[in-house]
């Protein structure tokens, strides 16, 4: 990981180049984030990719989370991985949730680490989050004529309740 | 009844001719007594379907490694039960163990695999998830397999152990040997339930098929 | 007529593999485009065994989530659950005491063997060999006696727990064990003497499937198939967890990084594992197996009937479960199959808000379709058994 510093300075690379892309940074239980503009997603994380001090080659995972109450609520996260140095990092994309038919946005980065097909495509199915430019943006877990993004806060867990004898009568 | 002891006695009759050598009288009956079974032909073919079970290579998830897998390997080798011969092909086989949780994706393909297999066939549903859904209470996980099709045994534990469903598996062949009434199949529309062509997409089946389901279901339920 | 028959030679055929087919392992379907026997093109679906876990561990306290966790990919169920015990000890700051973090590696270093045999005796048997599923089984079963021993279930054993494990190890289980890995290596010799000069498996598994090392990188690939391309990655020397750094073990590389070196690695791996294990049982010592924080561990049951306070922690921690500061936490170890990552996000209830892992398995898959397009369908099935996939693993 890089330490608090270090991120700091990242981030000062990173602005120095592309001014505005990077919206914070928090450094948490010894964890380094930096949370960046989703229109710019691309451009930091190719600038992590290929410029030569850093070098984040490896994309190790490619997940979503629901923030619910909170006010852009869904983080893409990329967690990075600098296989030389071996210091992870994560980037954090935050989402907001548009009106209800649209479903929130942003480019998918396939073309820059091939790995997060298969990811992406999760994180379309589980929370209906769109990527741009994906290859093959469909349902990759659920069947395909499932209807919801289940792994939203708001999505109800389902399943049944059990009947035991104390609550047959409610459930029947 | 008088119709059938005399039946019964002129057959034990003729098994005494067959056996017929040096013995005779009290000593004859006994010989034949103790060697010779009366039984019908029902039960006789019960008997060897219950030692003979094929059952179908299929896993669906944790619950797969131990009873699929792990029965018929050596420790615990149910081969000594007459079911070691898995079969990859639905069509021959006669036992499908659910051994896992079925999701609401597997389901549509689980029910099709039964309806594959040639009566008579049997149905195990091994471990939490797919006699109950086991702990996985939520949207993605069909809460009890006998949702969909009709189960002739549960076997309980998260996985059961090899030793569980063998003892389930022995509870299955007495079932078989008792030839159970197995009018409830036909509350789960699963007697006589193989599958025929359709005359069109999503259509009613076509009158020889329907003439020829009724015929296999009343045979099934007769 | 002549055309018609050049148009029968190249004509394309569509078959569809699985969900159910004994030789998927599990429940994979494959859609293969063939040309005569040759896969021109090739689409896995997966999803059928989709339970819907990491919902189901947002509505449950974070100690209960646990056994929930195990239940994903079902022959490695030791590093899911220490994925997630990882992730959640660094999101409260807990350290674990030595003795726990030795027993950890003990068995998380078994459930290697254990995957390992499960994947040999089933890969086998796909090429044929039917023998060997019943060699790797026995082993098995002893692995499944000890794990038995230890925590009273063959699989899913809830064994790690938040700040330890949850009981120490019993009485004779040391020299159970210390049997076992002395056996052990002498064992994986004999499976080398089955397959190593059986004509029929070299040919079926030498030159077939080989991916280059970055196009490895590039799909994410990790584990034994990165390292049989000649790749020496592995989360067990490039970070720091548990009591890898104090024990002396190698990491078996391939060269070719074709199918016959996806098994000398994994082959080579099960006897490092008994290494470390016998390390990790050497410098193991007397003390406690679980951290002494009554926040989040469950007080002896021994003080429940002498101390009021630990009863009250009992039933707080029983009923409630412990609550977590908000924050986020990404914890990754080398698992049979690869990086196995567990991200978990708490909101400072006492449930995590989200957890998700990153399982080697799911990513893995992706490369299949380059390591089958090209060869013979027959040679498709011996990769995809390479590639060892837990379908509990990649559809969670
Ligand atoms: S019952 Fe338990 S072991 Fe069996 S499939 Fe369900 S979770 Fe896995």
């Amino acid at each position: 990981m890089p330490d608090a510093p270090g991120l700091e300075l990242i981030r000062g690379e990173i602005e120095r180049d592309h001014p505005g892309s990077v919206l914070a940074t928090s450094f948490d239980r010894a964890q380094a984030a930096l949370v960046v503009d989703p229109a710019q997603i691309l451009t930091v994380l190719s600038w992590l990719r290929e410029e030569p001090g850093q070098s984040y080659r490896f994309l190790s995972s490619l997940h979503v989370a629901d923030y619910l109450p909170a006010a852009p609520r869904f983080g893409v996260h990329y967690e990075l991985l600098n296989r030389d140095r071996v210091e992870r990092l994560r980037v954090k994309a935050m989402l907001v949730d548009p009106a209800a038919p649209a479903l929130p946005t942003i480019d998918s980065c396939v073309e820059l680490f091939p790995t997060a097909e298969a990811q992406e495509r999760e994180a379309f199915d589980f929370f209906g989050i769109v990527f741009r430019n994906h290859p093959d943006m469909t349902r990759i877990l659920l069947p395909d004529d499932y209807v919801g993004w289940p792994q939203r806060r708001d999505f109800p867990v389902g399943g049944e309740p059990v009947t035991f004898t104390y609550n047959e009568h409610t459930y029947g | 009844m008088e119709v059938e002891r005399r039946s019964l006695s002129s057959k034990q009759a003729s098994a005494r001719q067959m056996l017929r050598g040096d013995l005779e009288g009290e000593d004859l009956d006994r010989y034949v007594e103790e060697r010779v079974v009366t039984t019908t032909f029902e039960k006789m073919l019960n008997l060897a379907r219950a030692n003979s079970i094929f059952p179908l290579t299929f896993g669906l998830a944790c619950c797969a490694i131990e009873a699929p897998i792990s029965v018929v390997t050596a420790r615990y080798d149910l081969a000594r039960f007459g079911a070691e011969a898995l079969r990859a092909s639905p069509r021959q086989a006669d036992l499908i163990i659910l051994s896992g949780r079925v999701s609401i994706k597997m389901a549509p393909v689980v029910r099709r695999l039964y309806d594959q297999m040639l009566e008579p066939k049997w149905a195990i549903s091994m471990g939490a998830c797919s006699s109950s859904g086991g702990m996985f209470s939520n949207y993605a996980v069909v809460q009890g397999a006998d949702k969909f099709m009709p189960i002739d045994l549960h076997i309980p534990g998260c996985p059961p152990r090899p030793e569980a469903v063998m003892y389930g598996f022995s509870k299955l062949q007495r079932k078989i040997i008792g030839n159970a009434d197995q009018g409830w199949r036909q509350r789960y529309n699963a007697a006589g339930t193989e599958e025929w062509a359709r005359g069109g997409p999503a259509s009613a089946p076509s009158p020889e098929a329907a003439e020829a389901y009724e015929a296999a279901r009343e045979i099934s339920l007769a | 007529m002549a055309e018609l028959t050049q148009d029968r030679a190249t004509e394309v055929m569509t078959v569809n593999i699985g969900p159910h087919h004994p030789a998927t392992h599990g429940v994979l379907r494959l859609i293969v485009d063939l040309e005569g026997e040759v896969v021109k093109d090739l689409k896995p679906v997966i999803g059928y065994v989709h339970t819907g876990i990491e919902k189901s561990c947002e509505d449950k306290s974070y100690w209960k989530v646990i056994p929930f966790v195990e239940r994903m990919d079902y022959v490695s169920y030791f590093f899911q659950m220490e994925a997630y015990c990882g992730a959640v000890e660094r999101l409260v700051g807990l350290e674990i005491p030595p003795r726990a973090k030795y027993l950890r590696t003990i068995f998380l270093e078994l459930n290697r063997i254990h995957s390992h045999l499960v994947w040999l005796g089933t890969t086998a048997l796909d090429l044929g060999a039917i023998s060997m599923l019943w060699y790797c089984f026995r082993e098995r079963d002893r692995i499944l006696d000890l794990f038995e021993m230890a925590a009273g279930q063959r699989m899913h054993t809830r064994y790690f727990q938040v700040g330890g494990v949850i009981e120490d190890i019993p009485l004779g289980f040391e020299k159970k064990l210390r049997e076992f890995i002395a056996d052990m290596p002498v064992r994986v010799g004999q499976y080398q003497a089955l397959l190593d000069r059986n004509e029929v498996f070299l040919s079926r598994t030498k030159g077939v499937g080989i991916v280059s090392r970055e196009r490895l990188l590039e799909l994410g690939v990790t584990g034994p198939l990165l390292r049989a391309a000649g790749e020496p990655w592995d989360l067990r020397k490039a970070f720091d967890y548990l009591a890898y750094p104090e024990v002396d073990f190698q990491i078996p590389v391939g060269t070719v990084g074709d199918n016959y070196d996806r098994y000398r690695v994994r082959v080579a791996e099960m006897v490092e594992s008994t290494k470390i294990v016998e390390q990790a049982l050497d410098l193991m010592e007397e003390g406690p197996f679980i951290a002494d924080d009554r926040k989040y561990v469950l007080p002896p049951r021994s003080e429940l009937s002498t101390s009021m306070e630990s009863l009250i922690h009992h039933f707080k921690l029983v009923t409630e479960g412990f609550r977590v500061e908000p924050g986020e936490v990404y914890y990754s170890i080398e698992s049979p199959r690869g990086e196995l990552g567990c991200f978990v996000l708490a909101d400072g209830s006492s449930k995590p808000s989200r957890v998700h892992f990153r399982d080697p398995s799911f990513v893995n898959l992706q490369a299949f379709k380059d390591m089958a397009v090209g060869s013979y369908i027959a040679d498709m099935i011996a990769s995809l058994g390479m590639l060892d996939p837990i379908l509990g693993g990649v559809d969670r």
